[in-house]
This record gives C-alpha cells, sequence and structure tokens, in this order.
C-alpha cells in the first residue's frame, strides 16, 4: 500500500514539517494562555495536518513577504471591493492546488499555521478577535486562510466540488483540498456532497478530515456516533485512507493512493491533548478550553512554561 | 385573441444559451418539469444533474460561480429556499455570486399542495441580503427575465412560469429591471399586481373602468430592489387609496414593499393588501385555488368596492366575458 520514500529527502521535510507542527502548538498555546481561553484541542490534534498540509501536500504559490491582515472592510456586495481571505495561500493558477478550510472554529489554529509557514505576519495574531478586525474568531471569506465562508459547517465540501467541476471544464491540473473536522459527516449535506462527488467521478478532490472524535457536547459517540467513518465513505464511492494524524510519513504516503474517479480522503485520527498531556483531565469536554479557577491557569501556564523550555526551535 | 405560447421558456433559453459557454443549468431530478430536458440534450457538456440533494447543489453552483461560470440552477421554487436556506444564504448570497436560481411553480400553481406551494419565497428572499428577486407574469418576461438576470451582479431569483402561457405584453416590451409597467392610467385607485395575478387584474379592472372608475394599474417584475419612482408617483396621484395584489403570502411579499414605502415616505392613504392571508394553502386547481382564497378577478373588484367604500354592482359572469385583449393593445400603447 504506502510507496516506499527515498530516505534522505524524505526525513529532511518531515523534520521542517515537524518543527512547524511544535511550533503551531506553541504559539496557538501561548495565544490562548494570553487571551484566557481558547480551542487548544483543535491545535493539538490538527498541528501536524496544517503543517503537513502548508508546507508538504499543497502546490500553492511559495509565500512572498508575510502579510499582516488590514481592517475589515465590508461583506461582500454588488460594486464593492472585497479582499479574499485566500490571497495569503497565494495567487490563484491552473495547475496550483486550492485549498478550501471547512471548519471554521478551528479559525486560530489555521492563522497561527499561517504564520509558521510565512504566510501571516507575527502580529497579525494580535488582531484575532480584535473589534474590526478581518481575523476572526470563526472566520469568514475575508479571514486569513480563508477562500469562503464555512461557518455554518459541512459547506465547503460542496463548494469545493462546484470549484473541481469548472476547473476540470476549464483544463485545470491543480488539485482542490478541503480540511474537514470529523463532527461535519453528522450533516446530511457532507453525504449529498460525496454522492454528488462520485457520480461526477471529480478525482482531483482531495479531503483531509481531522478525526479527533470531540464536539461541542462532548466525545461524539455520546452525542451521535459516525463510525464506522471509513466504511461509510467507502459505501459512498470515496477512495479512503486511514492514517495517524501525528505521523507525516503516513500522511504523505496517503497522497499518493488517489485512484482514477474517486475523490480522495484522508482520515486522520487524531488526539485532541497530543503535544499538551494536560489537557486529557478535561475529558470528557475538550471543545473549548475555559479556566474555572486561577489556579488552573497556574497550572496550564506553567505547562506552556516547560513546553517553551523543551523546544529547541521556539522563535517567539 | 389573446396569444397562448406553449412553454416558451425550452427553446428561448436554448437560443438564448447558445453563445454564453459560461452558462451551466443544474437540476435536482426535475429535468423535464422545470423544461430544461432538451437544454440538456442540446448542451450535455453544459448540464449537471444534482439529484434530490438540494443543499450539495447550493454549494455546487457556488462553486462554479467562483470559477466564472453562471449556474442556472432549475428547480421547484419550494426546493432553492425552502429546504436549502442556509446553503444560499451562506454559500451564495453571502459571498454575492452570480448565481441564478429559477423558481417554478410559485404560490398556488400547482394542485400539488403546501410542499410544492413557495408562498412565502418573496418574504424569506427578500430579507436575504444582496438577493435580486424578479417574477415573470407572461410569455414575454419569461423570454426577457434571462437577460436582466444575467446584467445582475449578484445573485438572482425568478420566480418562473411553465406550460401554457399568455402573452400579455407585446415582445418589443421586454420586462426591464427595477421599472413598474404601467398598464393603465387613472386617479381613484392604484392596483399594484405581479406574476399570474396581472391577467386577473387586467379582467378586473377593465370591468371596474366601465363603471366609471379610474384605476392606475402597475404590474411589477422586480420585487427586489423596490426602488422604481414610478410606485412612489403612482401612490401620490390616486384619491382613494392603493391595492396590491400577489400570488404569496400578504406578509413580506410585494404588499409588505409597497406598505414600506408609503410608510417611509408617509403617504396617508388606506392600503389593501390582497393575497394569502397568512395561511398554507392545499393541493387543488390553479382555478379553484384562486378563487378559495381570493386571487381572483372577483376579489380583486370586491378589494377596490372597500378601498371606494362603493357597490359596483359587477358580477362574476361579467369578469368572464371581459376582453383582456382590450388592454393588451392599451398595455402595448404604454410600453411603445
Amino acid at each position: 500500500m504506502k510507496g516506499p520514500k527515498e530516505k534522505p529527502e524524505a526525513d529532511d521535510w518531515m523534520s521542517r514539517t515537524q518543527t512547524v507542527a511544535d511550533n503551531i502548538r506553541l504559539r496557538g498555546f501561548e495565544y490562548v494562555m494570553r487571551a484566557n481561553g481558547g480551542y487548544l484541542s483543535q491545535i493539538c490534534s490538527a498541528a501536524e495536518i496544517l503543517a503537513f498540509l502548508y508546507t508538504r501536500a499543497l502546490k500553492l504559490e511559495p509565500a512572498g513577504s508575510p502579510i499582516s491582515p488590514g481592517p475589515f472592510t465590508g461583506v461582500p456586495a454588488a460594486g464593492r471591493s472585497y479582499s479574499s481571505g485566500s490571497i495569503y495561500n497565494g495567487a490563484k493558477a491552473p495547475h496550483l492546488d486550492r485549498f478550501f478550510f471547512s471548519p471554521a472554529h478551528y479559525a486560530l489554529p489555521l492563522y497561527v499555521a499561517l504564520i509558521e509557514v510565512g504566510r501571516m505576519t507575527a502580529d497579525g495574531l494580535a488582531e484575532f478577535k480584535k473589534d474590526g478586525s478581518t481575523v476572526e474568531l470563526i472566520g469568514a471569506e475575508h479571514s486569513p486562510g480563508f477562500e469562503s465562508t464555512t461557518g455554518s459547517l459541512a459547506q465547503a465540501l460542496s463548494q469545493a466540488g462546484g470549484v473541481a467541476l469548472a476547473r476540470r471544464m476549464k483544463g485545470d491540473t491543480g488539485l482542490t483540498w478541503v480540511m474537514m473536522s470529523d463532527g461535519e459527516f453528522q450533516e446530511g449535506q457532507t453525504w449529498e456532497a460525496f454522492q454528488a462527488l462520485s457520480f461526477h467521478k471529480l478525482d482531483s478532490i482531495r479531503v483531509i478530515v481531522d478525526v479527533n472524535k470531540q464536539q461541542c457536547d462532548g466525545p461524539m459517540d455520546s452525542v451521535m456516533t459516525i463510525d464506522p467513518l471509513g466504511d461509510r465513505l467507502r459505501a459512498f464511492g470515496a477512495h479512503v485512507v486511514e492514517v495517524d494524524a501525528h505521523d507525516l510519513a503516513a500522511m504523505d504516503a496517503a497522497l499518493d493512493q488517489a485512484q482514477p474517479g474517486k475523490p480522495l480522503v484522508i482520515l486522520a485520527n487524531s488526539n485532541p491533548s497530543m503535544g499538551i498531556p494536560l489537557l486529557e483531565e478535561r475529558r470528557p469536554i475538550l471543545h473549548y478550553l475555559r479556566f474555572s479557577s486561577d489556579e488552573e491557569r497556574q497550572k496550564y501556564a506553567a505547562a506552556f512554561q516547560a513546553m517553551k523550555e523543551a523546544s529547541s526551535c521556539w522563535k517567539s | 385573441m389573446l396569444e397562448i405560447v406553449t412553454r416558451p421558456h425550452v427553446q428561448n433559453f436554448i437560443d438564448w444559451s447558445a453563445n454564453r459557454p459560461e452558462v451551466v443549468v443544474l437540476s435536482a431530478d426535475l429535468t423535464n418539469s422545470c423544461e430544461v430536458g432538451r437544454w440538456r440534450d442540446t448542451y450535455p457538456d453544459r448540464f449537471f444533474s444534482m439529484g434530490m440533494a438540494e443543499q450539495n447543489m447550493m454549494g455546487f453552483a457556488a462553486g462554479l460561480a467562483r470559477e466564472g461560470y453562471t449556474p442556472f440552477i432549475h428547480t421547484f421554487a419550494v426546493f432553492i429556499y425552502r429546504r436549502p436556506y442556509d446553503q444560499l444564504a451562506m454559500s451564495i448570497a453571502y459571498p454575492n455570486l452570480p448565481v441564478r436560481m429559477i423558481g417554478f411553480l410559485p404560490g398556488i400553481v400547482t394542485p400539488g399542495g403546501v410542499t410544492h406551494q413557495a408562498i412565502e419565497d418573496v418574504s424569506i428572499l427578500r430579507a436575504t441580503p444582496n438577493m435580486t428577486i424578479l417574477e415573470t407574469g407572461d410569455a414575454t418576461e419569461i423570454e426577457s427575465v434571462l437577460d436582466v438576470a444575467h446584467a445582475v451582479d449578484g445573485p438572482v431569483y425568478v420566480r418562473m412560469l411553465r406550460g401554457e402561457v399568455a402573452r400579455l405584453f407585446p415582445k418589443s416590451a421586454p420586462m426591464v429591471f427595477n421599472k413598474a409597467r404601467t398598464l393603465s392610467e387613472g386617479d381613484d385607485v392604484l392596483l399594484l399586481s405581479s406574476g399570474i395575478i396581472t391577467e386577473e387584474a387586467i379582467r378586473a379592472s377593465a370591468a371596474v373602468k366601465d363603471r366609471g372608475v379610474s384605476v392606475q394599474h402597475l404590474h411589477i417584475s422586480t420585487l427586489k430592489p423596490f426602488t422604481d419612482p414610478t410606485v412612489m408617483e403612482a401612490i401620490n396621484k390616486v384619491r382613494h387609496g392603493v391595492i396590491t395584489m400577489e400570488n404569496h403570502t400578504i406578509v413580506g411579499g410585494l404588499g409588505s414593499a409597497v406598505a414600506e414605502l408609503m410608510a417611509e415616505a408617509g403617504a396617508a392613504k388606506p392600503l389593501l393588501r390582497l393575497g394569502l392571508r397568512d395561511t398554507y394553502a392545499h393541493g387543488a386547481s390553479q382555478q379553484y385555488l384562486m378563487k378559495e382564497y381570493g386571487l381572483d378577478a372577483a376579489a380583486l373588484v370586491r378589494g377596490i368596492e372597500t378601498i371606494m367604500d362603493r357597490s359596483l354592482n359587477i358580477k362574476e359572469e361579467q369578469l368572464a366575458e371581459v376582453r383582456i385583449e382590450d388592454v393588451h393593445s392599451l398595455a402595448k400603447a404604454e410600453a411603445l
């Protein structure tokens, strides 16, 4: 199944990508401590996925100088100019990939990733949740890294399907990527989208899913189970590869496994406390970190301090 | 005689699309029901069957529009604004994408009953930012609504008619964006009608004219935006009051748009809104439902009597006898 990689080359990109992932966790953790709470478990589960996408999987225009997020200038409307968050992913071109970000509540992990890969200025994070800024809590399509508006979950895959269909008609060779969270597989639209992607044989679609088995109310199997997710997707005509979301080599090997006529889905099984084991004590609810006492806050501050000191490459 | 055109959309849309390669059609298993079966056979590479899955269809349309195509969604109106509203609002309307949503079976034109009757579509889509709402009332408007929609920078929803359709307006007088058609001039009562109601309204206004009532009659085909100065001028002109009549609930549609306009302008005149009175309908023939819910010429005569506080003594049989082509020629004169 797994295509063997040339060892020296593989090692090189993997250590670089792992550094990006580690720094996504650190910068995210630092921000959450400063903000006195946030979506920390999503940073833990998705750090390698985002690092892998931006440094290895996505074929984007290389980052120029990092973009500093401008102020919010208004919603899209006829006759009004509107700045798309997709500019952080570089210019669009027929041979390049496109990236649609479905779990908009993962905005903080995305912004942090953009900083770590040199696509957004580090001070852009100071704009997060600030009134009048584009670096919003749950991003819309003016927010850094967002090409479309996906905060009402499970809409990005259909949008990307239309983009992929259009690109096929135009003869584009680039792929159309979608990052999703597993909770979105509870929505009917996701399955409508997969049946259409299969029916129209849209094999330029790549979906990578952060399968962290967590959602707002708690563990997914206590809210609404979606198992067996891989089998369900295969039954809908997708080609599915299941990997460890913290194993860069495994995610990389999945890239080679696309099959003609089928969308490729990489189910990345993740650990929502990866890198910050202290989060484990919060189970079963990991969705959003909120401190209930100063003592608790101190405990997390100490964990962050230890993590920072252990890091050889933290540059903040 | 009044000209009746059979399925004007079928060939017109095929011809119109010939030199517009950016036009694509998405259908949700109602292809022939929405008169695009021959379009599909003519342009198979530009037609996409999306199955009975409207939420996903909205997203695909958004994606195609983002890439420079102009998707024309063809399905029943209820399956555009009811079932996939969140997708319509967030995937299409928010980004102001040029998706054309061609909604068939507006109001009570179908015996398909409550599930197939789009009675609050105008209310909901009027409340949706970035939306443009057009409504066709005859064969000429079916033929010309495509040009009107195509010129709009943003999403457009069209209340579309199908099958046997009367030609009320001459071919030389196409639909014009945000421009009311003046069908008769008068200063007693202003009557504003849209869609299939206009044919009934023409019948009624001709009959009341015989009783000496002077009716200013406007046909409305752009429901949003609703900023044509012709409307306010007409409101100011009439003595007794204003009547709106629509194939739709009176909450949020044409009647509400006129009410908002009058209230904001401080026009202190009676307004009578005719339409579905905050109720669902049921499955029966169009003619039966129009009578049951007060959407026919007789209901309009009663409305004019109410607003003028005067009995006109017109019998239903007389309304049926009114020759509609008389007014047709009047419309022609007005529209040049």
